[in-house]
């Protein structure tokens, strides 16, 4: 389980580096977020939730069934725009609004 | 080193949900200085992190909360205390409509009452749950948060908690905290067994990898009586993503079915344990791999689906999604992907598996036009130790006053009470500030003698000397969890043990735990996880003498004692234990008593 992180995306904002539970996230020289445990992340996705510049994208480990998709996020207001590129590269946009509650 | 002592009147260790409302309950009631202690950030700490999809503890229309306390002691075979389960349930609704206040949303029927999922769970949006729960704590002044600061040992004597000891991760800084009371909101303990996935895909858990029973450890080490520890959790996920299955088989009414397409769910019984043996022994008998089948579901049920995964595990959401895109016809055939590739070539189709299904097709925007049947493979995870689900933690009164003097408990380090889900341990973090409120009114606050103190810092910097150890945290973690599963009923040993096993496990741990000594960290975060592993050994020790004292099979989903594989009545009470003179020493506690605690 993992989240990729794009360093030219990244803006060094640290966001991700604040909220990760396990505290895997730390600056590199340049202040780029990156990931020195890839194999302790949870995929909790806090981290891609407060990228504000969808650097930060989940992707399922090729253990647990991995097709090589990512999952990025970004936030507008109440809405969550998650954004799956597979791993053709083609994706697709899920919007979920925080105001709705599930219907399951 | 430098040494920072801060003094508060309630310490609260852990932040999770019942950390957090636990301070947001006191700082309403009280002008107590409360100091939350986390080991990361409030915001997105314990196992609430990715969100969860409905509040799983709620008393539903024309229901009370002694139907609430029946439920929960039917599902764990009687090992429950009703005095516990009944002051919890009869606070679930409050904290509920409490939630709704601070923001989280929840649905409603045209009525305007929340929209039921049967009668224990209500449907809301919950990704945000904690960032919620964070804001409030925030917004009251007599609320300090302290974060990236790893709490590691209780300073106590004489059964009398002073305060307890930590360090910060993000610089060399050791803390000291003097409280009139504390109390243990860490969670439950993953990490003890060999989980499904290794590698890249270690950490792909059901419990937080980063609850790794800091707060059982913390107890049993200062000598407090633990119940149920032998009453592990195993749950029934999502192959590969290990994602929840309630809201397939609860939400959109999924059945269980093998690989012969027979729903079998029935041949078991629907408590949780019984769907997790049910599958098991499918598999075990040659019938797996087994799915989680909704017969019919339109494109929109469908979407709605994945956001709701998205709001608690976005990675069965990106499964599916990439499934999806791998193959237009793939969807219909999320599970038995080995065996169709095997016996159909390169398609992951099988008439025999499927036969009689409607075709459906998908559009270029990759929603599907006729309604299909969706499958999701499922399998057992490795065993946890969580007392909001089972009944593993602190043997605590109905205050959640723990053995120790000051020491409170609330949530997942709460035994006694199952089924407690986040409002429960919301509702039990209130229950204890309230009598810990009360306590320090009465009780002068006494002070830490600074012995404690000295032999707490030593134990910890002792980690810190030059040094070189042969192994690393990481292979002793990896040694410790083979261990566990090899001898204590882990996933390979199909969740059964025997004493010959337990006994080679007892000695093994204690191995491990002395080739622990010697590891050696070169900053605060290598510390937290030598700290985090030998929590791990000292919870597997206490583990195994609980599983060996329970001469029966009490939960066969959870696990089975080969050497006493049926239940017994005379089983029907608790086991304890107290960590005595460097001995884990076996307490067994009656059932008589309940009716006079109610």
């Amino acid at each position: 389980m993992s989240i990729s992180l794009d360093a030219e995306a990244c803006v060094g904002c640290g966001g991700c580096m604040a909220v990760c539970p396990g505290m895997l996230l730390e600056a590199d020289a340049k202040g780029k977020a990156f990931i020195r445990h890839p194999e302790d992340c949870w995929g909790c996705a806090a981290c891609v939730k407060a990228c504000p510049v969808e650097a930060a994208a989940l992707y399922l480990a090729a253990e647990a069934g991995g097709r090589g998709g990512k999952l990025s996020a970004r936030k507008e207001g109440a809405l969550l725009h998650w954004k799956v590129t597979r791993p053709d590269g083609a994706s697709e946009t899920i919007i979920v609004n925080s105001q709705n509650a599930n219907s399951y | 080193m430098r040494l920072e002592t801060v003094t508060t009147d309630i310490l609260i260790i852990g932040g999770g949900a019942a950390g957090c409302y636990a301070a947001v309950h006191a700082a309403r009631r009280s002008r107590a200085r409360v100091l939350v202690v986390d080991k990361a950030a409030i915001e997105r700490s314990g196992c609430l992190a990715p969100g969860v999809n409905a509040i799983n503890a709620y008393i539903g229309e024309g229901r009370t909360p002694e139907d609430y306390v029946k439920y929960a002691r039917h599902d764990a075979a009687g090992i429950a205390r009703e005095d516990l389960l009944l002051s919890m349930a009869e606070r679930l609704n409050a904290v509920t409509c409490d939630l709704e206040a601070l923001g989280l949303v929840i649905q409603k029927d045209g009525a305007g009452r929340y929209a039921q999922r049967g009668w224990r769970n209500v449907k809301i949006n919950g990704e945000n749950i904690k960032p919620l729960l964070a804001k409030a704590v925030r917004s009251f002044p007599s609320i300090r948060v302290l974060e990236r600061v790893n709490v590691v040992s209780y300073l106590t004597e004489n059964g009398k908690i002073f305060g307890a000891i930590g360090f910060s991760l993000t610089e060399e800084l050791i803390y000291v905290f003097h409280a009139s009371a504390v109390l243990c909101a860490t969670g439950g303990a993953a990490g003890l067994y060999l989980p499904n996935g290794g590698g890249s895909a270690r950490h792909a858990l059901w419990y937080s990898p980063f609850n790794t029973g800091a707060g059982y450890a913390m107890g049993i080490l200062a000598g407090a009586e633990m119940t149920t520890l032998e009453m592990r959790f195993v749950a029934l996920r999502c192959k590969g993503t290990i994602a929840p299955t309630g809201t397939l088989a609860l939400g959109a009414g999924a059945k269980q079915v093998n690989a012969l397409g027979e729903v079998y769910e029935n041949r078991y019984g629907l408590t949780t344990p019984e769907r997790a043996l049910g599958t098991r022994m499918e598999q075990a008998e040659g019938r797996g791999p087994c799915a989680l089948r909704v017969e019919s579901i339109d494109s929109a049920a469908f979407d709605a689906l994945r956001k709701a995964y998205l709001n608690m595990c976005p990675l069965q959401a990106l499964s599916w999604s990439e499934k999806k895109f791998a193959a237009p016809s793939s969807l219909e055939h999320i599970n038995f992907e080995t065996l169709c590739s095997a016996l159909n070539g390169e398609s992951e189709f099988h008439p025999r598996l499927t036969g009689g299904r409607r075709g459906f097709a998908l559009s270029a925007a990759g929603q599907f036009q006729s309604d299909i049947a969706l499958e999701v493979e499922i399998e057992c995870t490795e065993p946890y130790l969580v007392g909001g689900h089972t009944a593993s933690g602190y043997w605590v009164d109905i205050k959640r006053r723990t053995t120790i003097g000051g020491l409170f408990a609330a949530g997942d380090a709460a035994g006694g009470c199952p089924q407690k889900y986040a409002s429960g341990a919301m509702a039990e973090g209130a229950i204890a500030v309230e009598a810990a409120l009360e306590d320090i009114q009465t009780a002068a606050a006494a002070h830490c003698p600074e012995r404690l103190v000295c032999k707490s810092r030593d134990e910890m910097l002792r980690f810190l000397q030059p040094g070189k150890a042969l192994f690393t945290v990481d292979e002793l973690e990896t040694a410790m969890q083979h261990t566990m599963d090899a001898y204590a009923g882990g996933m390979g040993a199909g969740y059964a043990f025997n004493m010959a096993g337990l006994g080679k496990a007892e000695v093994r741990i204690s191995e491990i735990a002395s080739m622990s000594e010697e590891l050696r960290a070169g900053d605060m975060r290598e510390l937290k996880r030598i700290c985090e592993l030998r929590e791990r050994l000292v919870v597997c020790r206490a583990l195994i003498a609980h599983l060996r004292a329970r001469e029966e099979t009490r939960w066969p989903g959870y696990g089975r004692n080969d050497d006493y594989p049926e239940k017994s009545a005379a089983w029907l009470r608790y086991v304890n234990s107290v960590l005595r003179e460097g001995r884990v020493e076996i307490i067994f506690r009656d059932m008589a008593g309940e009716k006079e605690r109610l």
